[in-house]
């Protein structure tokens, strides 16, 4: 039995105070086992950013905490990773490709020899081997945010974050990065958790999907995908279970928007 | 800010265009330095057809420059460097050392400035209050606490150049991407790493725009410092030409100093251009 990795406890963020303030989570719960793929699908605005912070520590939540193996999150955890939708602000442009993955690697008391490898093994894993030299501003955006992959891979996280990190890259670009993640996922043998607002994808990555509401954000649903691996972007889309479950998320969705929209038109 | 930003690209858009109409490297060479050989020549010729005494010709100055400066042998690389020991290594000395101190005190203030938010509330008003000051109001006053030797006029040549290098080292610091900090977080990067290879280098273009600024006014600082009771150095040189009636050597002087501006200039904008390659790069979309 795989053990309990990350556990989100009436978590609650309040922005402001008094007559601004603004609630973006509330009382929400969930928790991921160590190995399992997870995605987090929500209607825009529902606060899966702000979830992605308080979970990575870089945002105190207002109640309640998140724990990594059993360990209170107060800062940021020494084995965590995440990628960020924005790859050309979150990788470093003076840094080479290579700079930019071993820059992480400084505080892990790794030699020089071992980084290097890493370093190699890394771009590999994202078919960026023999760029390591080039700078990000040089590459594509999908080959920039596999740049951003290679970087959180070669941290060797326990858990890895992504924040719809292929919200802003083309759609055959898209399905190529996916498929890649699904590869590393199955290489390296981590535990993720995914943003998106994409359903298809939230469906199509994970081996659970949990929606969110609107904001405050809550979860509505937590559904097994139970999909076979390998996935395939043509077959797999295809299957009747897949179909079943895109339209059940949908649906959710839907209702959560309709809701948001009832209550601001009175 | 952005005088700097609109003038590189007006420079660029103007090198695009030499390129585009010169039809080989010779012929945009001749384009960049034609017009100065022209204002040298009509120089010439109105010197030689006036007689003026205040007004020399062009090659008599020229001349005077070299006798002066640069008519050592070979093995001095043609250097007079009994001449230029006294008329300009004090200067270019002095210029160093209060652009350098400035620099110093510029960049390190501004980064202590630009992250601590706190701080800077209190000391904005003071740093705005400052640098409105002009430099040469406080030639009097520093006269009376530094004496009239080398320490007045480094103090001055600092004080007067630190204000673009700080302004514009708080300004880089403080817009450094979120994102890039938020990352650096997530992947645990300590507090010194965060600053040499994050804060720092996304604070550069800034910060060299400060530095490029504040050695042109270094310059303006230094030449005007030795105007005022000195005994040597090129500001000197050329007021005490003037006094003494010798105009040929007062326009070498002034000559010598626009040579040496354009030559520390190219200098430093050569550094600046190796240095942020990757912005330069960056901002220019190149592949």
């Amino acid at each position: 039995m795989s053990s309990r990795l990350l556990a989100v406890e009436d978590l609650g963020l309040t922005y402001g105070t008094g007559q601004t303030a603004h609630v973006a989570i509330a009382e929400l719960d969930f928790a991921i086992t160590t190995g399992e793929f997870v995605s987090i699908v929500g209607p825009s605005g529902a606060g899966k950013t702000t979830l992605l912070k308080c979970i990575s520590g870089l945002l105190p939540p207002t109640s309640g905490d998140v724990r990594l193996s059993g360990q209170v999150v107060d800062r940021v955890p020494d084995r965590l990773a995440m990628v960020f939708q924005d790859y050309s602000r979150s990788l470093f442009p003076w840094l080479t490709v290579g700079g930019n993955v071993d820059l992480p690697l400084g505080r892990q008391g790794l030699t020089r020899q071992d980084r290097r490898k890493r370093v190699e093994e890394s771009l590999n894993a994202v078919g960026l081997a023999g760029f390591a030299e080039r700078h990000p501003w040089q590459l594509s955006g999908g080959m920039q945010q596999r740049v951003a992959i290679a970087r959180a891979l070669a941290y060797q996280p326990e858990i890895l974050l992504m924040d719809e990190p292929f919200a802003s890259v083309d759609a055959q670009t898209r399905a190529g990065l996916e498929d890649l993640v699904l590869a590393v996922r199955e290489r390296f043998a981590m535990t993720i958790l995914f943003v998106t607002h994409d359903i298809d994808e939230s469906v199509y990555l994970a081996d659970r999907v949990l929606v969110l509401s609107r904001s405050p954000a809550r979860v509505v649903a937590d559904l097994e995908t139970a999909l076979p691996h390998p996935r395939d972007q043509i077959e797999t889309k295809e299957r009747g279970d897949f179909v079943h479950l895109r339209g059940e998320v949908a649906r959710l969705i839907r209702a959560e928007s309709m809701a948001g929209a009832s209550n601001a038109i009175p | 800010m952005i005088a700097t930003v609109t003038e590189t690209r007006q420079a660029r858009g103007l090198a695009a265009r030499w390129r585009a109409t010169a039809t080989g490297r010779s012929s945009g060479f001749l384009v960049r330095w034609g017009a100065l050989l022209a204002v040298g020549v009509v120089w010439e010729l109105l010197a030689t057809r006036s007689r003026s005494p205040f007004f020399p010709p062009m090659t008599d100055i020229l001349t005077r420059a070299r006798d002066l400066w640069f008519s050592g042998d070979l093995a001095a690389g043609f250097v007079a460097w009994d001449r230029v020991q006294v008329d300009l290594v004090p200067s270019f000395t002095r210029l160093a050392l209060g652009w350098l101190l400035a620099a110093g005190v510029g960049i390190v203030a501004g980064v202590v400035i630009g992250r601590a938010r706190n701080l800077a509330d209190y000391v904005d008003p003071l740093v705005h209050f400052l640098r409105a000051i002009p430099p040469p109001a406080l030639i009097p006053p520093f006269l009376i606490l530094l004496g009239q030797g080398d320490r007045m006029k480094v103090a001055l040549i600092a004080f007067g150049v630190v204000w673009p290098i700080l302004l514009n080292t708080i300004d880089g610091v403080r817009s450094v991407d979120q994102v890039q900090l938020d990352t650096a977080r997530i992947y645990g990067i300590g507090v010194r790493r965060r600053l040499t290879h994050i804060v720092l280098p996304a604070a550069a273009p800034r910060i060299f725009a400060g530095l490029r600024i504040s050695l042109a006014i270094a310059l303006i600082l230094m030449v005007l410092s030795e105007m005022v009771g000195s005994v040597d150095g090129i500001g000197f040189g050329i007021l005490q030409a003037q006094r003494s009636f010798q105009y040929v050597n007062m326009w070498a002087g002034i000559l010598v100093l626009g040579i040496a501006g354009y030559a520390i200039n190219a200098g430093f904008l050569r550094i600046e251009r190796r240095v942020l390659a990757w912005h330069r790069a960056e901002k220019g979309g190149a592949r």
